[in-house]
């Protein structure tokens, strides 16, 4: 691991088991990722991207290989430590916002809060982000009154209300028509203009993975590219 | 929906056992409460009694009434003929004048006194049951009576016959179940029992303050198994039920848990909200269990207020809401460690 990387994988691999056949999904990954980044990562369906998110997202253990994420060794966590992980060091955004449906939206990142320990309101510069992600007036509302745009919006509040160190986002986009899209994009790259938050996105578009500093392209569970 | 029927089928058992408890509780208040109507002071049982809710039949000699009555301090002594009819309700032949001498007498709703042979009295509560008025035919003991008067409940009986009339029907001329006896000062109770007892060391003699103080639950052979019975099933069917219902829940719920593991919830956080959801279903129906006790004592006293009371209990509302809660929690392990176990990624993709 170099020093100041923020994630950090050496020959990572990862094969999952159906039955009795095993199934490779990472075949020797090695990526470095520095704070403050903001990188796509693309590929067909099966390279392994998704993989790679779930194990730098400490949703799941790696089979070998090293995987340091915020100057922690995953791949020596128990899980309960990749839990612990996950509550402070990572934000997730997912293709389908993964809202809580019971809950309003100030609930549903109220929830994340609750779980890191956090106690009282927000601070003053996340209270900012609300503004700037244009949900502090709907955040009564619970997900089935909010269109696409907004439940991702919310989900991305969600994701960096603790402050995370790295916000991994899977196909963001992948639900939302392309001015939707568009705004979820320019919302995640002025977050990392503004605050430095380093973001890990997972995309199929190309015109998506272009708002990343970087691209990272997958096949076969290898990285075969770095533009 | 699936709450609310599994706080509809808690509710159950949790109405059992308070109506068990509460009929327990209403029919010994209500033999208390009639025994304390008589106004005697010690009681002779029968060598065959053997406790509250065993009648005994007619096995104590009529003659020892008038020997009582010559005992120092004794102002009266009255033999009684107790003849079960459906328990708990019996047919008491009594000497009317000696039982409104000791108890100041039955109160009159309507009707008259015990006049000719065939006559009996019924209090309210029996005359509500049977739909009975004065002047009816009332057939028991394969025999025809003449409702004679309906009396208010609280005094000795329901059903009230002349002593010779009930010993004659029962072949037992000459014999009395029970003899009440009452004393010239309280202060000579206990002289008045110790010398009976004395002199009549085959009967049981008690005072009544302690003949009555035996009418609790405690003193009934098998109505504490009975309703640990009860309270077992209680706990079987709150198990049942928040099993099968979290379960679901949990079921219903697999991506939710996802979400909540991709946010950093622990298995302990995961499982705390399942048993807390449990534990709200149970306090949920232990209420519901509570409010339907209340229906049930409305049903007994509308339909068979003679036979059957029931008392609400306050003091068994906690217990029951333990033994609920006990089951719920029971319940609701299985799904909430099977949810806490949940893998992240398998859960976030359910549909």
């Amino acid at each position: 691991m170099n020093s100041g990387d923020i994630i950090s994988t050496r020959d990572l691999r990862k094969i999952y088991r159906v039955g009795s056949v095993e199934v490779p999904a990472l075949r020797g990954v090695d990526l470095n990722v520095k704070p403050g980044e903001f990188l796509s990562i693309v590929g067909p369906s099966g390279s392994g991207k998704s993989t790679l998110f779930h194990i730098i997202g400490g949703l799941t253990p790696p089979t070998s290989g090293e995987v340091h994420v915020g100057g922690e060794n995953l791949a020596a966590m128990t899980d309960a430590g990749r839990t612990r992980m996950r509550r402070r060091t990572v934000g997730f955004v997912f293709q389908k916002f993964n809202l809580l449906p019971n809950l309003t939206a100030r609930d549903n990142i109220a929830v994340a809060r609750f779980i890191a320990g956090a106690d009282g309101r927000p601070d003053a510069q996340f209270e900012e982000v609300l503004r700037v992600l244009g949900i502090a007036g709907r955040l009564d509302h619970k997900p089935n009154a909010l269109s696409g745009g907004e439940q991702q919006r919310v989900a991305i509040a969600r994701a960096i209300v603790n402050h995370p160190a790295i916000l991994l986002a899977d196909e963001p986009t992948g639900n939302l028509d392309t001015e939707n899209s568009k705004a979820v994009l320019e919302i995640l790259r002025d977050l990392n203009d503004r605050t430095g938050q380093t973001i890990l996105m997972i995309t199929h578009n190309p015109e998506a993975a272009a708002f990343g500093h970087y691209t990272v392209h997958m096949r076969d569970g290898k990285i075969i590219e770095r533009t | 929906m699936r709450s609310l029927l599994s706080v509809l089928l808690i509710g159950v058992p949790v109405t059992l056992i308070l109506t068990l408890v509460g009929m327990t509780h209403g029919m010994l208040e209500d033999s208390q409460h009639r025994q304390e109507g008589i106004g005697a002071d010690i009681i002779m049982r029968g060598s065959t009694s053997t406790s509250v809710m065993t009648l005994s039949g007619p096995s104590i000699p009529e003659a020892m009434v008038p020997r009582i009555e010559q005992e120092p301090h004794v102002a009266e002594a009255m033999g009684v003929v107790v003849h079960n009819v459906d328990l708990p309700l019996a047919v008491l032949g009594i000497d009317m004048a000696k039982f409104n001498q000791m108890s100041g007498g039955f109160k009159f709703l309507s009707g008259h006194t015990l006049q000719n042979p065939d006559d009996i009295l019924v209090d309210d509560l029996y005359a509500a049951q049977r739909h009975l008025k004065v002047g009816d035919t009332l057939n028991l003991i394969n025999h025809a009576w003449h409702v004679a008067g309906i009396v208010a409940s609280g005094k000795m009986a329901r059903l009230v016959v002349d002593r010779k009339v009930l010993q004659t029907l029962d072949a037992a001329t000459g014999k009395v179940s029970t003899i009440y006896v009452k004393v010239d000062r309280p202060d000579n109770i206990d002289v008045v029992l110790d010398e009976l007892r004395r002199a009549l060391p085959n009967y049981k003699i008690d005072t009544m303050q302690y003949w009555i103080s035996m009418f609790n639950a405690g003193q009934i052979q098998g109505i504490r198994e009975f309703t640990v019975v009860v309270a077992a099933i209680g706990v079987v069917i709150g198990f049942a039920v928040v099993c099968l219902s979290m379960y679901m829940a949990v079921l219903q719920r697999t991506r939710e848990i996802g979400i909540l593991k991709s946010l950093g919830a622990s298995k302990g956080f995961i499982l705390g909200i399942i048993l807390a959801e449990a534990l709200l279903l149970g306090v949920g129906g232990t209420v519901l269990g509570i409010i339907f006790s209340f229906c049930s004592r409305w049903l007994i006293a509308t339909l068979v207020p003679a036979s059957i009371q029931m008392a609400i209990v306050p003091a068994w509302w906690p217990v029951a809401g333990l033994i609920t809660l006990f089951g719920a929690t029971l319940g609701a392990l299985y799904p909430g460690l099977s949810a806490a176990r949940h893998d992240p990624i398998e859960a976030l993709a359910y549909e």
